[in-house]
């Protein structure tokens, strides 16, 4: 029976009346009295030497304000990287100053080059069009194999070359591997290209500056995944604003997917330019400017070698992967092509022996960093795409292939520095095969035929890393910060509660699912529990939303916080009922005494805490108000096993989804409606990316896909209804609510069963196709069949 | 600048435009109905259709000033009369047919002008008529099937919650 209410229940979200109603109260819909507004000059250059910059004309247009330029920001720190990588040498990686602003030079279009203040938009795009700009253009370097060349030229001339680091995992597993490649039965071998995209949140990022002269505040309203996170970067590290001085409110946030966790030049320059010019300062960024300056996903060039026995068990698996960091680095992105993406290559699977090398290079383009998945999907897809090529050329069924290497016990540590807690891979593919109808996809596929269209079968197996993270173990890896979470539970007088979280909602329905988790701990109902969030002048210190983290890591801290809620409220409960506190029971709201029929409510409860006449007061304080942080002791670990099955038209390559099932393995879930509908975003982006979507550069660095008409984001008639199922659950062991995360395993599990099934399908149609890069468009496919 | 005036959610509205201002602009701006959202600048999106003459209208496409003395509807006067969800929007919310909420109101908009032609569509016409309505967040499953539901079709043969 499904639940009503509390944990485990598919509650409607309550945040969706104010969005269905026009309500919300996204960044771009505060206007401060008083404000101006800020136009970016941006480059239309992807690599140049700023030889003069005239800004005189431009200032002394209608309405302008103030016009910055680099020099203005000469005195404040640049743009902070948050993790720093160590090479295979045990080398720092290379790390370039990122100017505000460009100083000196631009490196990659849509850099921003000047900044006009002005009364209004209009008048502010007009005088940047005033300004006077000379670039002596460069050669711009944007293959990544080019960059790292002898003669390439430099993005950064204090730099040594363009290889920002040479990372090798582990390295000390480098020469066994190597032995156990000389060794295989066989070895599959395969290069692929995991293509740049565009986050492309439907909300385009804002940010608004405030200063009060008064008493010397600053605050930001920026459209930010974790607000106390920017506050650091920016107070600590650009601006030198202290925390206590500083506040950054990201309100209704319409849509993250990573690339709203960074730090950014615009926020910086509100926030600035705000004091400076001593008004409210706004920049509501246009499709085209997001295109080129939200920062990039993905961009790995690999190639992936796959060792097998003579029993087809796979002995040794190593990879070489090009990662693009773009022209800077942005704020996690160094992580994203090793430490999230290194760990994972071991998969579902138990591989013996692995070694991973990337080579990060710097480029003419957009900064590279988080995108839905993170490395994860990196990972997956090579991991995924070679073992289903060993089964094609081995003459074996790639599903039996996966299921006879499948890690089957747990705790298991694997070769690439994790331990997996829990999980059950077998379940999770019987389930598929049951759920995806796999016995019928022989006639599905004559009933194709007889219509002219080639059908195509792809399974997958993919796991992540979630819940970040272990502060003291991503420490010694290089991240500049901790990774606990935080929340603060405020019992009102009346009963209902409070509870501050560092987490950020921007779409993931935290107002609801996490009203649950409390309500269900104290048992009460969810309408007296309100979650706040996404205000660092409210909320205690956290780290925010990434990673598939909310629950696991935020969810545990607001568990810890009503833990101490609840143990203080038995106390008090007790001094009432003049009871012994060990005998104090807590169930559906009220307090008995063990074994009697004595009892007090809630509401009892929490008024004397702070109503405290009969109270003691000798013992406890009064109010009940309790905050926690929790720091993860591991990772989590979803895992799941995906299908797709697709039509390929002979005559033009255009690919159709014609089934699509997902099998997760998300741990306990909390509200089954709001998981589901994770999984079918998720999904959409990894067949966005499988099918439709590519960030393209020309050689010259231009961005040729810089708008909806030329990046093709999917839309609804692209996809299809999809098969979701997390019935199999097998609880993380190490946090207490024993969920594991939902928020990316779409996005990362379905693109190698799209590309599988295409393969699948163009080998019946009797094409000797092995591979084909993403996105599969008609004309890839097409060529790849002559 | 140059006065408009226009019929806006059933009251009168006026206000100073320059001829290039858009119509998602007046609304925004000078209005202040921030229910209207603006995703892109090529009219690609769909998170700004508003109700113009009671057709769908992309209201970043059109200039405020040729709105004039037109009827305009918004997301803001999308609910009942008493304050409760319309039938539309309270399917949205029974079949999750939103996340982050921002290219909802666009979705609503759509979705009623799509019913009020075609008061039964199947699964194939309502993706095909989202075709100009971008969502990055729920893979449109849940979309087609809320927009199903508002149409009175049962929608429990769907997959998932």
């Amino acid at each position: 029976m499904p639940k009503d209410g509390g944990i485990g229940a598919s509650s409607k979200r309550r945040e969706d009346v104010r969005f269905l109603t026009g309500a919300g109260n996204y960044t771009d819909d505060i206007n401060i009295r008083g404000q101006a507004h800020v136009y970016f000059l941006r480059s239309d250059i992807a690599h140049g030497t700023i030889t003069s910059i005239n800004t005189s004309a431009a200032e002394a247009m209608p309405g302008v304000v103030k016009v910055f330029t680099g020099v203005d920001f000469e005195a404040v720190g640049g743009m902070p990287c948050g993790w720093q990588v160590t090479d295979r040498h045990g080398q720092p990686m290379q790390e370039p100053r990122h100017p505000i602003l460009a100083h000196g030079k631009v490196r990659h279009v849509g850099e921003p080059i000047a900044a006009v203040v002005a009364e209004t938009l209009e008048q502010a795009r007009d005088a940047a069009e005033a300004i006077e700009l000379d670039i002596a253009e460069l050669p711009a370097v944007i293959d990544m194999k080019a960059a790292v060349s002898a003669d390439a030229p430099k993005v950064h001339e204090d730099l040594t070359s363009n290889l920002c680091y040479d990372w090798g995992f582990v390295e000390e597993n480098k020469a066994a591997t190597e032995e156990a490649f000389a060794k295989a039965s066989h070895v599959t071998t395969l290069e692929l290209v995991n293509n740049r995209l565009v986050a492309n949140p439907m909300e385009p990022r804002v940010a608004v500056g405030d200063y009060a002269r008064g008493t010397d505040d600053s605050t930001l309203y920026t459209t930010s995944q974790n607000p106390h996170v920017i506050r650091l970067l920016m107070g600590a590290f650009v601006l030198g604003i202290p925390e206590h001085k500083l506040r950054v409110v990201a309100p209704d946030v319409g849509g993250g997917f990573g690339t709203k966790i960074f730090h950014y030049q615009e926020e910086a320059f509100c926030t600035f330019a705000a004091k400076a010019c001593n008004r409210p300062v706004k920049w509501t960024s246009s499709r085209t400017e997001a295109f080129m300056s939200d920062a990039h996903g993905r961009d790995h060039v690999t190639r992936i070698e796959l060792a097998l026995d003579g029993d087809n068990n796979f002995t040794a698996l190593r990879t070489e992967t090009y990662a693009n960091m773009g022209a800077y680095l942005s704020t996690f992105a160094p992580s994203v092509p090793t430490w999230l993406h290194g760990t994972l290559m071991a998969g579902n699977y138990k591989t013996p022996l692995i070694y991973v090398n990337v080579k990060a290079v710097f480029t003419n383009t957009v900064p590279v960093d988080a995108y839905r998945g993170a490395g994860r999907p990196e990972a997956t897809f090579q991991l995924e795409r070679v073992i289903d090529k060993a089964a094609r050329e081995l003459g074996v069924d790639p599903i039996a292939l996966r299921r006879q290497n499948f890690v089957t016990e747990f705790p298991y540590a694997t070769p690439v520095a994790v331990e997996y807690d829990t999980g059950d891979y077998v379940a999770t593919m019987d389930k598929l095969e049951e759920m995806a109808d796999l016995s019928g996809f022989d006639a599905r596929r004559q009933a194709s035929e007889a219509k002219g269209k080639w059908r195509g079968l792809g399974v997958n197996c993919y796991i992540e890393a979630c819940g970040i993270a272990p502060s003291n173990l991503v420490g010694q890896l290089g991240a500049r910060a901790g990774l606990y979470e935080s929340a603060t539970v405020r019992v009102n007088a009346t009963g209902g509660l409070v509870v501050m979280t560092g987490s950020h909602s921007h779409g993931q329905g935290h107002e609801t699912s996490f009203a649950q988790v409390v309500a269900d701990m104290i048992g009460i109902d969810e309408n007296m529990v309100e979650i706040v969030h996404g205000d660092t002048a409210n909320a205690p210190m956290g780290m925010g939303t990434y990673g598939s983290r909310s629950l696991a890591v935020g969810g545990s801290a607001m568990v810890r916080a009503t833990e101490k809620i609840i143990a203080k409220a038995k106390k008090i409960a007790s001094h009432l009922l003049e009871a012994s506190e060990g005998d104090i029971e807590l169930k559906d709201g009220a307090f008995s005494v063990a074994g009697t029929d004595k009892s007090v409510a809630w509401g009892d409860v929490t008024l004397a805490a702070y109503v405290p006449h009969n109270y003691p007061l000798e013992e406890i304080e009064p109010g009940l108000e309790e905050t926690a942080f929790y720091d993860p002791s591991n990772f989590t670990y979803p895992a799941g096993a995906y299908a797709c099955e697709v039509e390929v038209d002979p005559d033009t390559g255009k690919v159709t989804i014609e089934r699509f099932t997902a099998v997760d393995d998300f741990g306990n879930v909390v509200n089954p409606m709001i998981v589901t509908g994770q999984v079918h975003g998720g999904l959409a982006q990894g067949i966005g990316q499988a099918l439709l979507e590519n960030c393209a550069y020309d050689e010259n660095g231009q961005l040729l896909s810089a708008s909806y008409m030329d990046y093709a984001m999917p839309r609804a008639d692209d996809l299809p209804m999809f098969g979701v199922d997390h019935s199999c659950q097998t609880p993380c062991t190490h946090n207490p609510l024993g969920v594991k995360g939902c928020g990316e395993a779409g996005a990362i599990g379905s693109p190698p069963s799209v590309v599988n099934a295409v393969v699948d399908a163009l080998q019946s149609g009797g094409k000797d196709v092995t591979h084909i890069d993403m996105p599969l468009t008609p004309a890839r496919v097409w060529a790849a069949m002559q | 600048m140059a006065q408009v005036s226009m019929t806006v959610n059933g009251k009168a509205a006026s206000g100073d435009v320059e001829g290039r201002t858009l119509l998602s602009s007046f609304l925004r701006d000078t209005l202040e109905l921030t229910g209207t959202h603006v995703g892109c600048d090529t009219s690609q999106c769909g998170a700004c259709v508003v109700h113009v003459n009671g057709e769908a209208v992309k209201a970043c496409t059109m200039l405020a000033a040729e709105a004039a003395g037109a009827e305009v509807t918004t997301i803001e006067a999308m609910a009942n009369a008493d304050g409760s969800l319309s039938t539309i929007q309270q399917a949205f919310q029974d079949h999750h047919g939103l996340q982050c909420g921002f290219c909802t109101p666009g979705m609503v908009m759509s979705a009623a002008a799509l019913l009020k032609d075609n008061p039964t569509p199947t699964e194939t016409e309502i993706r095909e008529y989202l075709e100009g309505n971008i969502c990055r967040c729920t893979g449109y499953h849940n979309i087609v099937k809320a927009i199903m539901a508002a149409s009175g079709q049962d929608v429990s043969s769907i997959a998932a919650e």
